[in-house]
């Protein structure tokens, strides 16, 4: 290989090229600080209150004492002059000091003698008087990890999660008996069933995104999410299609396994909806929710084996598979309710919550592409869309037993 | 290195994401390791009622305040830039006083701070204090920001009412008001500027007492001025801050002494903004209530008192033993948000 002569027209340009992008930074550098020294036109210099922005992520209650996680949203330090509790000025002790730099954490510690099921109104006034507010509805001792809660919580992963989505598969012979003809209509029915969780997941992720501080920026956590997801998916699927071309009972086998890991994610969302929602006492875990929600996720281990019934003649290798399939389901309900009722985050909760939708939506429109066979419109025969509505309504009617 | 990095990714997302759940996660016991018992538990929380930290600007002093009247807590030469007083002919006074105005911050809770309009740089503002028939003749010059008037709770010609439009003093402009003392009794000033519940929330209003003529009355051991007041440090339109003399818990932290047997004469008055009613209530001991203070027998002898807005009263009465007694509104949510305070009676 050989270098193109050298000239001094080009040693020229090159350096008037590097020169120029030296000289705009140069020229902002120089900006900035006549900017900071003198304003601009004095525009800025306007005798307004700072914007501050303190937020509240998370009240952790133990005996007679409240603690709380407190984090500067905004662009200005904030000086955490007094503490109200209740409509009364209250003392407190805040770590590491009381003023916080923007997006830095701190923690303020109360003795406040708390009152379980009631509710409970924090204000915190910064130096110049201006209020960070948080209600919390109900005062309710947090779990921290110990035996009893580690059980609860797991056993809860396992009756919300595992067992419905293992049981679900046992609707597999069944449908597989019924008649080849029906094959695209149960492909109908578990797009329904998984529009529905893609959407209720979206829709969790969207009012979640309220409490994650604005720094943050929830709306792009949830939007990420969607596409780490259908971006981690597609890749998953691209580097799989190798092995799959066109066998059907070998893409089917893969579908499953998709779907299984959506609808996973979902379900480690909805473990940590469901964790959190504990630990602040917001849920009772009553019978009902318990067997509504197994209700609710047995149409999850459905929506796992319709496809499957073209995926192979059965035997004990394709048992385990449907055991993994149903494990790989349900098995994050568990993941999910350990983090959300230990270690509640809205953060990841939004994120999380982002990638289930995104996985979810993958999986949905992969099914689609493939019913559609090149020709969109024929997805809307009778059967199909009979086979649609009836997996919302399957979703929508068990979102009855779920009451909370 | 195409097969490793989605694995190293993979890892690196799972470590962070434990490592932060590790740390939300709460720790067993946050109780404190000097507690010990349950009892010990609960009267410690129910202890911690109050304001942290200790107030950190020097300019107003709330003890100071509450025997303050006519400035007379200034040494002589600064007093007299704002204050002189000349025998008249029939042996009453006149009283000449310089007010201004000035916007600054004040300290009403320990560092927390409310940007406030103030007569003479405090609130509340100066305590005038004159005998009935005296003349007061105040030169008061708006150095503020907005228009500004000084409107008296006493007897004056309609011209010195400084309620009406055309006697707003705009910036830079100086208005005498001039009137005669009267009636005698415990009253009041504010800014009647518009609107006046903003002016009067921002901090413009003080005492302004009227001594009766012939004083038959027995004399006090001990006065104390107390303006009982609230600031709301967010403007949401709902007080933040209650106190009696501007400072939070002020006499909870410096409780004001007085000795066994002291009569005491206490001028209250209520400049409460956005609430309806405020009050006072005394501790172990009852009061003789004069009602805005304008006659000379008592109205009620009793232990609570309340108070609109601008109403004010003379309170008298004296501890019999010694001790610390709580005096506070009986509004709950006034005295845990400031209006507390404690007498620390000795022998």
């Amino acid at each position: 290989m050989s270098f193109p002569p050298f000239s001094i027209g080009r040693f020229y340009s090159v350096m008037r090229g590097w020169g120029l992008v030296f000289l705009s930074l140069l020229l902002i550098g120089g900006m900035t600080a006549l900017f900071l020294r003198h304003g601009l036109l004095g525009v800025f210099e306007a005798d307004v209150p700072p914007v501050e922005r303190l937020v509240i992520p998370r009240v952790i209650f133990t005996p007679e004492h409240v603690t709380l996680q407190v984090f500067n949203d905004g662009p200005e330090s904030v000086t955490v002059a007094q503490v109200v509790v209740n409509e009364a000025l209250w003392r407190f002790t805040m770590t590491p000091t009381t003023t916080l730099p923007p997006l830095h954490s701190g923690r303020i510690e109360l003795f406040y003698p708390w009152t379980e099921g009631d509710p409970l109104s924090l204000r915190l006034i910064s130096r110049n008087g201006i209020v960070a507010e948080r209600d919390v509805d109900i005062a309710f001792l947090t779990p921290t990890v110990d035996a009893l809660h580690l059980r609860t919580f797991m056993l809860l992963g396992l009756y919300v999660g595992v067992i419905p989505v293992l049981l679900g598969l046992l609707w597999f012979p069944m449908l597989r008996r019924m008649r080849r003809e029906f094959y695209s209509h149960l492909l109908a029915l578990t797009v329904g069933l998984l529009a529905f969780l893609g959407f209720d997941t979206f829709a969790e992720g969207l009012t979640l995104i309220s409490d994650v501080p604005g720094a943050f920026n929830g709306e792009m956590l949830l939007v990420g999410g969607i596409f780490l997801a259908i971006i981690s998916l597609g890749v998953v699927s691209h580097r799989m299609e190798h092995l799959v071309v066109e066998e059907e009972h070998l893409r089917s086998l893969a579908w499953g396994y998709l779907i299984a890991l959506g609808i996973g994610i979902h379900n480690l969302g909805e473990g940590l909806a469901i964790g959190s929602a504990y630990a602040i006492g917001e849920i009772a875990l009553g019978g009902s929710l318990v067997i509504g929600f197994m209700l609710h996720n047995l149409t999850e281990g459905v929506a796992i084996v319709a496809p499957l019934t073209r995926a192979s003649s059965g035997g004990i290798r394709f048992v385990r598979h449907l055991l993994a399939m149903g494990l790989l389901a349900g098995g994050p309900t568990i993941i999910g309710t350990l983090l959300g009722g230990f270690a509640y985050s809205p953060v990841l909760g939004v994120l999380f919550l982002g990638i289930g939708t995104g996985a979810i939506f993958d999986v949905t429109f992969d099914i689609l592409h493939h019913m559609a066979g090149g020709r969109w419109k024929s997805l809307f025969s009778g059967g199909n869309v009979l086979g649609f509505l009836l997996g919302l309504l399957l979703m929508y009617g068990t979102g009855f037993l779920v009451l909370r | 290195m195409r097969r490793i990095l989605p694995i190293f990714c993979t890892l690196l997302l799972v470590g962070c994401a434990s490592v932060e759940a590790l740390r939300a996660v709460p720790k067993g016991s946050h109780t404190g390791a000097h507690l010990r018992n349950p009892l010990q538990l609960f009267q410690t929380a129910q202890e911690e009622l109050g304001v942290t930290g200790e107030y950190q600007t020097t300019d107003f002093d709330p003890l100071r305040f509450l025997t303050t009247w006519n400035f007379n807590n200034l040494p002589p030469e600064e007093r007299a830039k704002v204050y002189t007083e000349k025998r008249l002919a029939d042996g009453k006074k006149l009283r000449e006083y310089r007010f201004s105005i000035e916007d600054r911050e004040i300290e009403v809770a320990p560092g927390l701070f409310y940007p406030a309009w103030t007569y003479n740089g405090q609130v509340p503002g100066p305590t005038i204090r004159a005998t009935e028939g005296d003349t007061v003749r105040i030169h008061f010059t708006n150095t503020g920001t907005k228009p500004h008037t000084m409107h008296f709770h006493g007897f004056h010609a309609a011209a010195m009412d400084g309620s009406a439009p055309e006697h707003l003093v705009l910036p830079g402009v100086t208005f005498t008001y001039e009137f005669t003392a009267g009636p005698f009794g415990t009253h009041l000033y504010h800014c009647h500027s518009y609107p006046v519940s903003h002016h009067i929330a921002r901090g413009l209003y003080g005492a302004f007492i009227i001594d009766p003529r012939n004083d038959t009355r027995p004399k006090p051991d001990r006065e104390f001025v107390m303006v009982m007041n609230g600031f709301d440090t967010d403007f949401d339109g709902e007080n933040d801050i209650y106190a009696v003399n501007t400072r939070a818990f002020a006499y909870a932290k410096s409780p004001i002494p007085v000795r066994v047997g002291e009569k005491m004469r206490i001028h209250l008055s209520n400049l409460l903004e956005f609430d309806l009613l405020n009050s006072f209530h005394l501790h172990a001991n009852f009061f003789d209530l004069y009602r805005t203070g304008t006659r000379r027998e008592p109205d009620a002898f009793t232990d609570i008192l309340s108070m609109a807005q601008g109403e004010r009263a003379i309170l008298e009465t004296q501890f019999s033993s010694p001790g610390m007694y709580m005096f506070h509104a009986h509004v709950g949510e006034f005295s845990e948000l400031g209006w507390m305070g404690m007498f620390h009676v000795t022998e």
